[in-house]
């Protein structure tokens, strides 16, 4: 007991659907209160690992445990243990932002007397106490997202699995999120798996990465690691290209026209 | 809370259980009341059918004597049957909102929560249940006006609120399942449309079973609309109980509605984690 158990282990976890392989007997372990990046295109696997750590998904074989509970076998304790955020901006419309939350409070098991209070924080939390009473249809993209943040971490998740958190969103409200989300990691040291194949974003927020390719995972370390291993001019967006496949594709020319591009962009 | 159940007397332990499933299932029909109240548009439009249905069916069978419902005048035989058939209609569609709230993620969420997978399928039928009620009041406040002599004492309209919510229930979960197998709104839609017509035709809702072919008396008997019907003619039709048109009684009527109520739920239950896989 005198270790904390890691976040999220993954032991040859494995889905396959009919005779497709979605993720492939895949490894990882998450430390307590990292912030940790699944990257690579469509199609690799994200979603899919998410769904079995979330347990959505039952896995076809290996296992995983998320806060120390087996997401097959101690389902309900990891539901317990988790908020989870999925790819779509998934908060009820026809609801008040509060009502959003209530729901969650309930299904949650907070105490009815401690309800209204946690709301309250939650929102103040998320900048929305003032949209509070309105209906979610008239919120901005941005804003929902921040509810849905509200709405997953209101029972304080030990582990929050946030599905593509910033797609759709305009660069303000994509960085109001990307703030709050570092914020809920500096107050209550929330272990936060995102996925993204938004390189800013895993730059960004991430302490470490997982590039997925075709459901395996092709490389684990941290961003700025990550780049040197390549070598010293590289960056976050080569070390994509290698290895989630999409180096066979692209030319070495046009790669080259991409570096001139970016530094004529970067001297402005 | 969690550490506290741990060390708890067993009893206690399932009791708090009990009383959580039981929050969260009313939890989940909070949600769709609350959509209700702020847009009542649907039931006002659900309501016009079965007003049609009394009035021009129902006054053209009573004139024309064509369907022989013994000692009962048709009408009265009729006000039951539409009723089950508007709580049939409304309930039949609901399923196709898990499709919408799976699409939108908010499934997603639900079942990543510690909520019973039983507790989202009973909170969505007491929904369906709720709005069933608000057709009853159109449908008997209908009878009235054309003239229907309608047993309306306390005990008789308590019991047709739980037949209407019980019947509601089990027509929401089946829609349900077909939900969670079909998974998208047109062929959702398309179903539904199919499997309404032969359930409300196979059921004494419009006429007796005893004027129905043998192949259709015993479709007829096995499908839950008949019990839910037999059930509020009993119940709102005075005498009706002891006259040749009777059914099996009430308490077999219940009894059928409760045990097609638990077993699909059991089997919604297994089947609504799959819409999001």
């Amino acid at each position: 007991m005198s270790v904390r158990p890691s976040a999220v282990v993954c032991r040859a976890l494995t889905r396959r659907f009919g005779a497709a392989l979605a993720v492939d007997h895949v490894d990882l372990d998450v430390a307590t209160g990292e912030t940790f990046g699944l990257l690579g295109r469509n199609g690799a696997g994200k979603t899919t690992l998410i769904k079995m750590l979330t347990t959505l998904l039952p896995p076809s074989s290996g296992t995983a445990e998320v806060a120390g509970f087996d997401v097959a076998r101690q389902a309900s304790r990891v539901r317990r243990s988790i908020g989870y955020v999925p790819q779509a901006l998934s908060a009820d419309g026809d609801l008040t932002g509060f009502e959003n939350l209530l729901i969650f409070a309930r299904l949650y098991d907070i105490p009815a007397r401690e309800q209204r209070a946690r709301i309250a924080a939650a929102l103040a939390f998320m900048d929305l106490s003032e949209d509070a009473d309105r209906l979610v249809k008239h919120y901005s993209g941005g804003m929902i997202r921040r509810l849905e943040i509200a709405q997953s971490t209101l029972h304080r998740p030990l582990v929050l699995f946030l599905d593509e958190p910033t797609v759709g969103l305009d660069p303000l409200a994509r960085d109001a999120v990307w703030g709050q989300l570092a914020r809920l990691r500096r107050e209550f040291g929330t272990t936060i798996v995102l996925t993204t194949h938004h390189l800013e974003e895993a730059e960004q927020l991430c302490e470490r990465l997982a590039l997925l390719y075709q459901g395996r995972v092709s490389i684990v370390g941290t961003p700025d690691g990550l780049k040197q291993g390549l070598g010293p001019e590289a960056t976050l967006e080569d070390v994509f290209a290698h290895y989630t496949g999409a180096e066979d594709s692209v030319h070495d020319g046009t790669r080259a026209a991409h570096h001139q591009r970016r530094t004529a962009e970067r001297l402005g | 809370m969690v550490a506290a159940n741990a060390t708890a007397h067993p009893l206690l332990r399932l009791a708090s259980s009990v009383l959580a499933f039981c929050r969260k299932a009313l939890a989940i029909a909070d949600l769709d009341l609350r959509k209700l109240r702020r847009d009542p548009t649907e039931l006002v439009t659900r309501a016009i059918q079965p007003a049609l249905w009394l009035l021009l069916f129902g006054e053209v069978m009573s004139r024309s004597r064509a369907l022989a419902t013994g000692t009962t005048p048709y009408l009265d035989f009729l006000v039951p049957g539409i009723l089950a058939q508007s709580v049939l209609f409304i309930a039949i569609f609901n399923g196709i909102s898990i499709i919408w709230e799976r699409d939108l993620g908010i499934i997603h969420k639900f079942l990543a929560s510690p909520t019973p997978r039983a507790a989202l399928v009973i909170g969505k039928a007491l929904g369906g249940g709720v709005r069933a009620l608000t057709q009853a009041v159109v449908v008997l406040l209908l009878g009235l006006a054309l003239g229907v002599r309608l047993r309306l004492d306390p005990a008789a309209l308590a019991g047709v609120a739980l037949l209407v919510v019980l019947g509601a229930a089990v027509f929401s979960t089946f829609s349900l399942i077909i939900a969670c197998v079909v998974k998208t709104r047109e062929r959702f839609m398309g179903i539904g449309q199919v499997l309404t017509m032969p359930l409300f035709f196979a059921s004494n809702a419009i006429y007796p079973i005893a004027l129905m072919p043998g192949w259709l008396q015993t479709i007829a008997r096995l499908n839950p609309l008949t019990y839910e019907v037999a059930g509020l003619r009993t119940l709102l039709l005075p005498g009706f109980a002891a006259g040749e048109a009777a059914g099996v009684g009430l308490p077999v009527d219940v009894a059928v509605l409760v045990a097609a109520l638990v077993a699909l739920v059991a089997l919604a239950a297994r089947q609504y984690p799959k819409i999001v896989q």
